[in-house]
């Protein structure tokens, strides 16, 4: 204080720094208010060792490898870094005799009861004490007594397996367990010496984030069955990619060793998922190396499929689309699919079935999604935008930890730790209901009359849904106070695949025409289903978030043709191929058999399309049914990029390469067209990518230079801020043939209407511009059918671990499916005469399963609540996808 | 066995609302189902669990954590015996030697009639008594072989069972906190009004009228 208060240059310079100024190791820097020593040094270079600090969670102070000499006016003394904010003007050494010494101290000790037995340890080469001990480590130990022995590895859970010998008690694990995840199944256990981690008796760690403990474990006592013993750090290679197992679009690296991948850890950025991965994204690379992965294509011989070569396979699948063609034109082609594609591969897809084939029936989803002009139209927000501190969300969609499980944790972490509020509308409670200030339980099918209710109150002499109307009138206080402040976001999404997605969607549309500044995050479920929607994959739509009738004139200028008129979407496509109007249907990775909702539609429509070509990387019920199987790479084998459910777009990357032949989908799509005497005019993914942003309206300035910059590598939400941001159009009619206006941006944003573009004149007809971008408008509300007495209305909904393709070809994973019972609630048992634990039929207009029924209070009377898409019990047979509602009765007759 | 009986139960529930938070009710839940099983079951543990909120491995954490829950059975009496320094000096290591000899079980084991179970403990707070032990936690000092041999055939035959009262057991007279006078299930910072024992010891009037 008294030396640098003497020197007069300090008085000379009257601009306030913001932020603290500290001197760490001779160094003056300026580090954050609030920030951590270990943090701030970090950043400017200087890596304090540390075993328990991880900069996601709470810093405990537990293995003290972190402690420096740290003088805050007082004298020197030795503090733990991590624990301890900078003030102004501390000075901290971190490689003092002093804190050297201490440190070594810290380390010896920790070493103690730790095997030294690196050499056979799967984190040997990875492991911080190992390399602390080799970089600066006294290298000797003092202990010469026998080491603490115990039972190891102890498994606890399916996937992780225990090393207590190892463990330093650094409290990673067990901090992850109940802070970030909300699953303590994992705790410390004993006192003093006997401390080890370890769970309670037959109480496994059956946590769906369990893999990100053996991640953060500092040394080897945390392994995963599906790594250990496989390789050794050195051995590795790996590349950085975004998971694709669901819309959250996690960042990951790949790691490989002789060209098969052996495990992905999760890569910490800020938007997204702070380096967490679920256990079904970080595990289910097991199915990539699976002996069951298609390798060769096959054509279907009688019964059987019989190996073919792949001019053979192509020129059968590019005379089955002809065969189409001639037969009734592109109307008699359908295209399912599209959601495990890259955006290239979705955009190359796109062009073929849209622009070469003139076929709009074309739907990458399955029936249980949002329609895409809610997805793309909706005003949009990101994640970070719902998890702000001191803002409210209202959530309408499926259970987030079920379908998305890292968005689970980014919203958990905002509710726990950074106070959010939640509303919460749903037909069941869902992982988030304990957090929520209000749950507003609905009747499943009337979304939107609770949220028609939450918005403008409960009309005279109605109920709102079921919903209870105390909970609403705290629930419209809550919404309407954060949507006046601007702090409101809205995540929709579908909540049932037993029900119409028009449900949500109503309430998405009341929602945005009630407060028309809130933003919306849509939630989409599969892994790039963002991406194949902006690239068009969808009925009525074009590449861009363009609509049709909008883009088609644009498109032309490219393209070699446009659909002249909206398609179908899946259960469409379905439908028309049972009644024998589709000739040739083309699967792009999608079993409609087991993840469509309605078996019995998806069945029929299988068995009434007169030829199946399938893209895919297994051979699932679908495929089987296939007439042309074209093996492709997966996830890891090609490159490109993808889009996650907030239009974040990010770079794959290719680490090992395919199985046998397989090929990627966008070389099939350039083969397919070049054999209908067309041309892709594309040689390479990055050709794609720059035709699409050439093309594409929302990915305009997005190119691959931006995406390969060290600024994109959070990835790049679509569309990029536009310096004067164009109000949304209202949607032009007719587009198709109006000759539009200028092809400079600029003007874009003043031409509201083709029409008004026109007579602006000053607008050379040069060629059609770049199309708006699709406006969400909301379709006329509907009412669900009234529900009779004895029936109970369906809310089916997913659990993590399904019959998913991958799932079930991950051997880790498979085995997790948790099954489902019919949940029903008490006072219907009664009513209806079940008894609980009773196994009966259920059955709906459509079919009937067997399923075991059990009371469960939280479920609304007239409701039954159930997970679809498990073994044995066959919900989809229960649904008719063209159905708002599914209604059914439990069969308890006569005891036979 | 196991889980609370209704009872119990009962007075969990009660023990629960004398707390802002339920999972504060966690040690004295754990006291009352060693005192039901004479240890803590894992049932217990579990039941515990589900009634304050927090999971079976975090019951565990806690009551792992404390010498006096015991995890597995033990004899109707615990006998321990302390054999630091002073009663080490005065005898400590003899009287447990003895005592082995004499229930015929190694300190950490229980007779096979499930009547004692012998520990060796540090330090008990009775060094100016020493050698000590305890039975069931309650104090006997300056213990020679005799003393000992009296004293396990006086809880053998009863004797004792006025003071010694069987493992587990925290009272022979349960407290009940009137309504009143709880805290009740409410967050102290969401408390309309302070809670009522804030002001229970301040007298009623102005003056100290005892």
């Amino acid at each position: 204080m008294t030396d640098t208060a003497a020197t007069p240059d300090a008085e000379v310079e009257p601009e306030v720094v913001p932020g603290v100024p500290v001197t760490i190791d001779g160094r003056e820097i300026i580090a954050d208010e609030g920030e951590l020593i270990i943090d701030a040094a970090e950043r400017h270079g200087i890596y304090i060792p540390r075993f328990c600090y991880h900069p996601r969670m709470t810093p405990v102070g537990m293995c003290r490898m972190c402690i420096c000499e740290v003088d805050t006016g007082r004298g020197p003394a030795l503090q733990p870094t991590c624990m301890l904010e900078c003030t102004p003007g501390m000075v901290v050494e971190t490689a003092s005799p002093v804190t050297t010494k201490a440190q070594e101290g810290v380390l010896e000790l920790l070493l103690i009861n730790h095997p030294l037995d690196c050499r056979v340890c799967a984190k040997g080469g990875e492991s911080p004490p190992l390399d602390q001990t080799v970089a600066n480590g006294p290298g000797e130990s003092r202990f010469v007594e026998e080491k603490r022995h115990k039972a190891k590895p102890i498994p606890i859970s399916d996937i992780v397996l225990l090393d207590r010998e190892r463990c330093i008690l650094c409290d990673r694990c067990t901090r992850f367990a109940k802070e970030v995840a909300g699953d303590p199944l994992i705790h410390f256990i004993n006192r003093g010496n006997d401390t080890e981690v370890n769970t309670f008796p037959d109480d496994p760690f059956a946590s769906y984030f369990s893999g990100n403990t053996v991640q953060i474990c500092p040394v080897g006592a945390l392994t995963s069955a599906t790594y250990r013993f496989r390789a050794r750090p050195w051995d590795l290679e790996a590349v950085e990619s975004t998971c694709q197992t669901c819309a959250v679009g996690c960042r990951m690296a790949i790691e490989s060793s002789r060209n098969e991948v052996l495990r992905y850890q999760g890569v910490d950025i800020d938007p997204v998922n702070w380096g967490w991965l679920c256990d079904k994204g970080r595990f289910n690379f097991e199915a990539l190396g699976s002996e069951h992965r298609l390798r060769e294509p096959l054509i279907k011989q009688g019964d059987a499929h019989r190996q073919a070569r792949w001019a053979e396979a192509l020129g059968e699948a590019a005379a089955a689309l002809q065969a189409a063609l001639d037969a009734g034109g592109p109307e008699r082609i359908g295209v399912i699919g599209g959601a495990r594609l890259t955006n290239e591969a979705a955009y190359a897809w796109a062009k073929l079935a849209k622009g070469v084939l003139g076929t709009d029936n074309v739907d990458c989803r399955l029936g249980d999604s949002l329609p895409a002009e809610a997805v793309l139209g909706l005003p949009q927000a990101t994640i970070d935008d719902a998890c702000r501190p001191g803002g409210t969300v209202l959530y309408l969609g499926p259970d987030p930890k079920e379908a998305l499980p890292v968005l689970y944790l980014r919203l958990r972490h905002a509710l726990v730790h950074d106070g959010i509020g939640l509303v919460e509308v749903t037909p069941v409670r869902t992982s988030l209901s304990d957090h929520a200030a209000v749950v507003l339980q609905h009747r499943p099918g009337e979304v939107h009359t609770a949220v028609r209710a939450l918005l403008h109150g409960i009309p005279q002499g109605q109920d709102a849904g079921g919903v209870d109307p105390d909970a609403l009138d705290a629930a419209r206080a809550r919404v309407a106070a954060a949507a006046e402040a601007g702090t409101l976001t809205v995540v929709v999404g579908t909540q049932s695949v037993a029900e119409s997605p028009q449900w949500v969607t109503d309430a998405a549309a009341a929602l945005a025409e009630a407060y028309p500044q809130v933003r919306f995050l849509p939630l989409v479920r599969r892994g790039n289903e963002r991406g194949a929607l902006e690239m068009g994959l969808a009925p009525g739509l074009l590449p861009g978030r363009t609509t049709l009738a909008d883009g088609a004139a644009w498109y032309r200028t490219t393209w070699p043709t446009v659909p002249g008129a909206a398609g179908l979407d899946t259960a469409g496509i379905l439908t028309a191929a049972a009644a024998g109007q589709i000739d040739t249907l083309v699967l792009l990775g999608a079993d409609p058999l087991t993840d469509f909702p309605d078996r019995d539609l998806a069945t029929r429509g299988l068995d009434g399309a007169r030829r199946i070509i399938a893209l895919d990387i297994f051979l699932n019920p679908s495929v089987l049914q296939a007439d042309v199987v074209l093996p492709v790479a997966a996830f890891g084998e090609v490159e490109g990029s993808t889009t996650n459910l907030e239009g974040r777009i990010s770079l794959l990357n290719q680490k090992v390469t395919p199985p046998g032949t397989a090929r990627s989908d966008w070389e099939i799509a350039a083969e397919l067209a070049r054999r209908l005497g067309s041309d892709l005019q594309v040689a390479s993914t990055d050709d794609l990518w720059n035709e699409a942003v050439a093309m594409a309206p929302s990915l305009d300035g997005i190119t691959l230079e931006l995406l390969l910059s060290p600024d994109a590598s959070d990835g790049v939400v679509a569309p990029l801020p536009a310096e004067a941001t164009p109000v949304p159009d209202e949607p032009a009619d007719d587009a198709a043939d109006a000759p539009v206006a200028a092809t400079e941006p600029d003007e874009d944003a003043d031409a509201d209407s083709d029409e008004d573009a026109e007579a602006d004149g000053d607008s050379e007809p040069t060629g059609p511009s770049t199309p708006p971008m699709v406006a969400f408008s909301a379709a006329q509300p509907l009412d669900p059918p009234a529900l009779d007495a004895y029936a109970l209305r369906l809310v089916a909904t997913r659990k993590l671990y399904d019959l998913g393709t991958l799932t079930q070809a991950s051997p880790s994973l498979a085995g997790l499916t948790p099954g489902t019972v019919l949940r029903v609630n008490p006072y219907d048992f009664d009513r209806l005469g079940v008894v609980e634990g009773q196994t009966l039929r259920v059955k709906s207009p459509r079919g009937g399963v067997e399923v075991e029924i059990v009371t469960d209070a939280t479920v609304l009377r007239g409701t039954a609540a159930v997970h679809t898409n498990q073994p044995d019990v066959a919900v989809n047979r229960l649904i008719d996808a063209t159905q708002p509602v599914t209604d059914i009765r439990i069969e308890t007759g006569g005891a036979a | 066995m196991a889980r609370f009986s209704p009872e119990h139960l009962e007075t969990a529930r009660e023990i629960i609302a004398r707390y802002p938070r339920p999972k504060s009710a966690l040690i004295p839940l754990l006291h009352l189902a060693q005192e039901q099983d004479g240890y803590v079951t894992d049932d217990a543990m579990r039941h515990i669990a589900e009634l304050v909120g927090v999971t079976p491995a975090e019951v565990l954490g806690t009551c792992s954590f404390y010498e006096m829950f015991k995890l597995h059975p033990v004899g109707t009496y615990l006998v321990n015996v302390c054999t630091n320094i002073s009663c080490m000096l005065c005898g400590g290591e003899e009287l447990l030697a003895h005592a082995s000899e004499r229930l015929g079980v190694a300190p950490g084991g229980t007779t096979p009639d499930g009547r004692f179970t012998l520990e060796e403990v540090e330090c008990i707070a009775a060094c100016t008594e020493a050698p000590c032990l305890q039975v069931n936690y309650r104090y006997v000092t300056n213990v020679t072989n005799d003393d000992f041999d009296r004293l396990i055939d006086d809880l053998a035959a009863g004797k004792l069972d006025h003071e010694v009262p069987p493992h587990g057991t925290l009272a022979r007279v349960r407290q009940h906190i009137p309504a009143d006078r709880t805290a009740g299930i409410v967050p102290v910072a969401e408390a309309a009004v302070e809670p009522a024992w804030m002001h229970a010891n301040e007298a009623p009037g102005a003056g100290g009228d005892a």
